[in-house]
């Protein structure tokens, strides 16, 4: 954020948020609380009809797709964020801790009868665990080996879960409680401490506690000896390691926590649903998931809520458009990312470290300086490929 | 669960062997590209797609109905040259469009990737509500069902005690293992081929050498989507089934062959098509069909945790296929 | 050469923001034109929720023509309280379904509901439609648990997986005398049951089952095609979709099993011959607890509404038409003796009796259908004409 070797190169270019950066970092601290405060403002009143007849198209209510898949997906960017973004280890499995969360409600609320703030710190504890469990054997892999270790993972939880007896097998868990209302006080027509099934905007508080939660979660971590080392580990894991940094151990503590959030997220959905299956842990929401994260803007938590919001508003929005909706969407992915690869709001560090070599993301081979090749952008490809 | 195992062995070996034939063919892809690039091209898997519809379109085209014995080889060719060339094409236009952009403006891999799944999303979709309608003359809605074309006479060409093999299965296989030869030779002995293999190697010494890298990438687009059109020629005849969706589960087997025999290298897809093909019939007898992906999925995190760069390990220019 | 690469990229970038805002232009526009046929006074509107655009929407258009045909008719005897049927295409997405579903209470102002179609959708959707208190009628959710959650304005116009369980697999037993029986399913929620309430139903008669699930979205069945073949059963009962069945058939006939093959209503569809050749698909025999009757064997009701339909739609009954023919005039009968509001219209259906189209329409206190009639199919040449009722039917090869 602060880093004063702002790369020209890039950063020059077109569109961007540099001038927006420079003033907020020089605003004082009052100043940023009140546009904190203006933002939870705004996000308290997003539910509201009004917004809702723009963004909500197609017959379907705003604040059920607000709850039901833009938060979620939110908090899940945020979660992979901390995977992807910021520690540069690449998941293509991340939906089985939300499985894992999903599922860890489903059994304990509804055959144990626990209560859900019981079970949501279990669940956050049980997807942890689940990360820790995938990640001790196999974050000793390099990139792409990851990526499809992890994407085989999330097919053995799910293809597990649908041949399991004890969890129903494909028809899944049902009956999951909704939280218990904890106050019937009413403010402006909305109950936002009631949870039934006729109102989603609770669920969408709920939900934006829970990001705001993660967001402060991140930001100090972000700032601390962790986030450093995770910045290293992405930047050079190699160099990292030389330095005296523990690259498994950071590397654990990273799936650890992304698979929490994710873990988080898979509570709330279950709860606001009160059904789950196997079908709803597709490797599709993985890779959704992650193509928020780098549309945002990887590692940057205002571009990640970003890309979060339009990988799961976009397709909704235009409904009307139906079958050719997704159609439109893949497209949409594509040119967005010819046009802005780093991301559409990608923080200033990456945009550096992108400048100056992989930037945690991999360098592509086969890409060698040509006559309209920007030049800083090719120079660390050399260590990938000679691996 | 044993005996299973123990009686259903020899079909086992022979189902596995015929699947592993395909998986490895749209495992060259995969692994090509990598091996250049770097880069996961899950779209890849819709090439092969395209594939599997240039040749259903194609019988239809012809007419053919009960094709049988060695009229199969001749119709195996036909297609096989039509798909190839399809998918060949298909995944020039992939490169152009999805991945040179970033590749000129030196994107991260993380954004190729990206761009990758929204290609795939795009050519599914592309299919399913635009080209199979037009093609097959069906209405909109029925693009997304599957386009089914019966025109082969199976029959048992090795009637050898409890190993019965049909033609279609033998084909298969035979005409995977022909390709591969064909691409050994082509990456070994061509001027292309070296230079495919230098690029891998060390791009930055291949152009001082005078290497043409945008030529050598999308001739190992081209390359690959031959391989991938082959390999939905051969699917055809094995399978007679075409479907927007069919590319999603074979391109993500086909991706973790190419990972288990080792990434980037053409040896390694062979191998690792054919493990996976057999762990998967082996895994379904003795586990039921339910757990077939379970088993090899676990199956490669194994084998990746004791050998972290696949059984061959990677690498284009060093293994030979 | 370096500033001639910065000024390509800001015309690049120039040229994306075009692309990407007539994207956004075009999404814009289309909506304007989205909204379905709405009309105004003070008629009321049913909802129709299903796939209706997804890759099983072939077994859900028929009985939205069903239940269109029906409003139609009705409308068109010039009632007090005219009916708007408005469809919310769910593609079978239970997270689609709620999102849709709030929609329509909440903008729509939905009086009753017809669907949603699948089982899957339904335990989603249904709880919600309870807490509104919006009656349902769906014409071909058949999963047992729905019936067991205790919802006072869910109904189904046709017979749950359990019947249809117990007709076919009473039709296995006593009608072919199978005694080694293989029963496969796609591992999904309503294959998967189907497929396990027909083995609880031969097993007792003394048959002897063996099970294996195949993926749906894989095309090499042969590990479970070898499981079969040397299992040897006189039938194998297939519980699943059409497009997964047909492959299944198509790949055992070719290895060489020639006993006999058997599907439920989720097969029972033109596609099942078609995936698996009209020669494998041969003699194949479907069971369901509907009616499909172009012949008009079962009433003279349903040759008329077979007639109707080809009438007005091109196209012979199909799967699950005269369900939703059945499900939306069991609405419309409470809306004709001046029920208008959702909850009289809930109160009604409990007592609602008629001769529909397909069966007796009468709901227990469960809200499931009363009759319990499972019938028969069996394919020939590229039709699947009706057999009979279960326990009566006799398959002709």
């Amino acid at each position: 954020m602060n880093l004063s070797k702002t790369s020209k190169g890039i950063g020059g270019r077109g569109f961007s948020f540099d001038p927006l950066r420079d003033r907020w970092a020089a605003a004082p601290g009052s100043a940023r609380w009140g546009v904190y405060a203006l933002l939870i403002v705004g996000a308290i009143l997003l539910p509201s009809e009004a917004v809702g007849s723009f963004m909500a198209g197609g017959g379907g209510d705003w604040a059920t797709l607000l709850s039901d898949q833009i938060t979620i997906y939110i908090l899940l960017g945020l979660g992979l964020n901390i995977v992807v973004g910021m520690a540069g280890l690449l998941d293509l499995g991340y939906v089985a801790f939300y499985a894992v969360g999903g599922y860890t409600i489903g059994i304990f609320a509804s055959k144990f009868g626990w209560h859900f703030w019981e079970t949501l710190i279990l669940a956050i504890l049980f997807s942890a665990l689940a990360g820790v469990l995938l990640g001790a054997p196999t974050l000793r892999l390099r990139g792409d080996y990851l990526a499809i270790v992890t994407l085989g993972f999330g097919e053995i939880v799910k293809k597990t879960v649908n041949n399991t007896q004890y969890v129903n097998g494909p028809r899944g868990i049902q009956g999951i409680p909704h939280p218990p209302t904890l106050s019937e006080f009413e403010i402006l027509g909305v109950q936002p401490l009631k949870y039934g099934l006729l109102d989603s905007r609770p669920y969408y508080y709920l939900l934006l506690l829970f990001i705001i939660v993660a967001i402060i979660f991140t930001k100090r971590m972000e700032r601390s000896r962790v986030g450093r080392a995770w910045a290293s580990i992405r930047e050079d894991e190699d160099a990292a390691e030389l330095m005296g940094v523990p690259t498994f151990k950071f590397k654990l503590a990273a799936f650890a926590l992304g698979a929490a959030i994710g873990g988080s997220g898979g509570v709330v959905f279950a709860a606001k649903q009160t059904s789950i299956n196997p079908e709803n842990f597709t490797f599709l929401v993985s890779a959704l998931i992650l193509a928020a994260v780098v549309l945002g803007g990887s590692g940057n938590i205002p571009g990640v809520i970003l890309g979060a919001f339009v990988v799961a508003w976009l397709p909704e929005r235009f409904r009307e458009l139906s079958d050719y909706r997704m159609l439109i969407f893949g497209l949409a992915l594509m040119t967005m990312m010819i046009f802005r690869p780093e991301g559409l709001w990608p923080s200033r560090q990456r945009k550096a470290e992108l400048a100056e070599g992989t930037g945690g993301m991999g360098s592509m081979g086969a890409e060698v300086a040509g006559p309209d090749t920007a030049g800083p952008g090719t120079a660390g490809h050399t260590a990938e490929v000679g691996k | 669960m044993l005996d299973n195992f123990v009686n259903q062995f020899w079909p086992s070996t022979i189902d596995g062997l015929s699947l592993g034939a395909i998986y490895a063919l749209i495992a060259l892809g995969y692994t090509m590209v990598y091996g250049v690039l770097r880069l996961i091209n899950f779209a890849h898997a819709e090439i092969f797609m395209v594939g599997t519809f240039a040749s259903v379109f194609t019988v239809q085209a012809l007419g053919l109905s009960d094709v049988g014995g060695l009229g199969l080889i001749g119709v195996v060719v036909v297609l096989a040259l039509v798909s190839g060339l399809v998918s060949g094409g298909s995944a020039v236009l992939l490169e152009a469009a999805a991945y040179r952009p970033l590749r000129k403006r030196g994107a991260s891999r993380l954004a190729a990737l990206i761009s990758a799944i929204g290609a795939s999303i795009f050519i599914q979709q592309l299919f399913a509500t635009i080209v199979v309608p037009l093609l097959f003359d069906t209405s909109k809605e029925a693009g997304k069902l599957p386009v089914n074309e019966h025109f082969v006479t199976r029959s048992n060409v090795i009637d050898f005690g409890p190993i019965t093999i049909s033609n279609d299965r033998l084909i298969v296989f035979l005409g995977a293992i022909l390709m591969m030869i064909a691409l050994d030779q082509f990456v070994n002995r061509t001027k292309l081929g070296r230079g495919i293999r230098s690029t891998a190697q060390d791009p930055e010494t291949a152009v001082l050498m005078g290497v043409n890298i945008d030529r050598v990438v999308t001739a190992t687009f081209l390359v690959g989507g031959i391989m991938a059109g082959v390999a939905a020629a051969l699917y055809i005849v094995r399978f007679e089934q075409a479907w927007y969706f069919s590319g999603f589960l074979l391109g993500i087997k086909a991706f973790t062959a190419a990972v288990l025999g080792g990434i980037g290298n053409i040896r390694g897809a062979l191998v690792g098509g054919f493990a996976l093909g057999l762990f998967e019939a082996y895994g379904a007898s003795i586990f039921g069909s339910g757990w077939k992906d379970v088993v090899a999925f676990s199956v490669l995190i194994l084998v990746l945790m004791f050998r972290p760069t696949g059984i061959l390990g990677e690498s284009l220019q060093q293994a030979r296929a | 050469m370096e500033r001639l690469g910065t000024l390509r990229r800001n015309m690049m970038r120039v040229t994306g923001a075009v692309a990407m805002s007539a994207v956004l232009a075009l999404g814009a526009g289309a909506c304007g034109g989205g909204d379905d046929d709405k009309s105004g006074g003070d008629g009321i509107t049913i909802g129709f929720m299903g796939d209706l655009t997804g890759e099983n929407s072939g077994l859900v258009i028929p009985p939205y023509q069903g239940a269109q045909l029906a409003v139609e008719q009705y409308n068109a005897t010039n009632p007090k309280t005219k009916v708007t049927l408005k469809k919310y295409d769910s593609q079978g997405k239970p997270e689609q379904a709620t999102t849709l579903a709030q929609g329509a209470i909440k903008n729509d102002k939905i009086t009753a509901m017809i669907g949603p179609a699948f089982s899957g959708e339904s335990q989603s959707v249904a709880p919600i439609l309870e807490e509104a208190k919006i009656p349902s009628v769906t014409p071909s959710a058949t999963n047992i648990t729905l019936a067991e959650k205790g919802w006072k304005f869910w109904h189904r116009a046709v017979a749950d997986d359990a019947v249809q369980g117990n007709g076919a697999g009473g039709f296995i037993a006593d009608q072919i005398k199978a005694k080694k029986v293989f029963t496969a399913h796609d591992n999904q929620d309503y294959g998967k049951g189907l497929a396990e309430s027909i083995a609880n139903v031969v097993k007792p008669k003394g048959a002897q089952v063996e099970a294996d699930g195949v993926d749906e979205k894989a095309t090499d069945y042969s590990s479970t095609v070898n499981k079969i073949k040397q299992f040897n059963p006189e039938i194998v009962y297939f519980g699943g979709y059409y497009s997964v069945a047909g492959k299944l058939f198509k790949q055992l006939r070719e290895a060489g099993y020639t006993g006999k093959m058997m599907s439920g209503d989720g097969s029972l569809a033109a596609g099942l011959v078609e995936s698996t050749g009209q020669k494998n698909a041969q003699g194949a025999l479907l069971s369901c607890g509907c009616v499909i009757d172009a012949a008009g064997k079962v009433s003279p009701k349903s040759k008329k509404f077979a007639d109707e339909y080809k009438a007005k739609f091109g196209s012979d009954v199909a799967i699950y038409s005269s369900e939703g023919y059945d499900a939306a005039t069991a609405l419309l009968e409470a809306i004709k003796a001046g029920k208008t509001s959702s909850g009289d219209i809930n109160d009604f259906l409990k007592t609602v009796s008629f001769e529909g189209v397909g069966k007796q329409i009468k709901f227990d206190d469960k809200g499931e259908l009363a009759s319990q009639d499972i019938y028969v199919y069996e394919v020939k040449d590229n039709t699947i004409p009706l057999l009979g009722k279960s326990n009566e039917a006799k398959p002709t090869s």
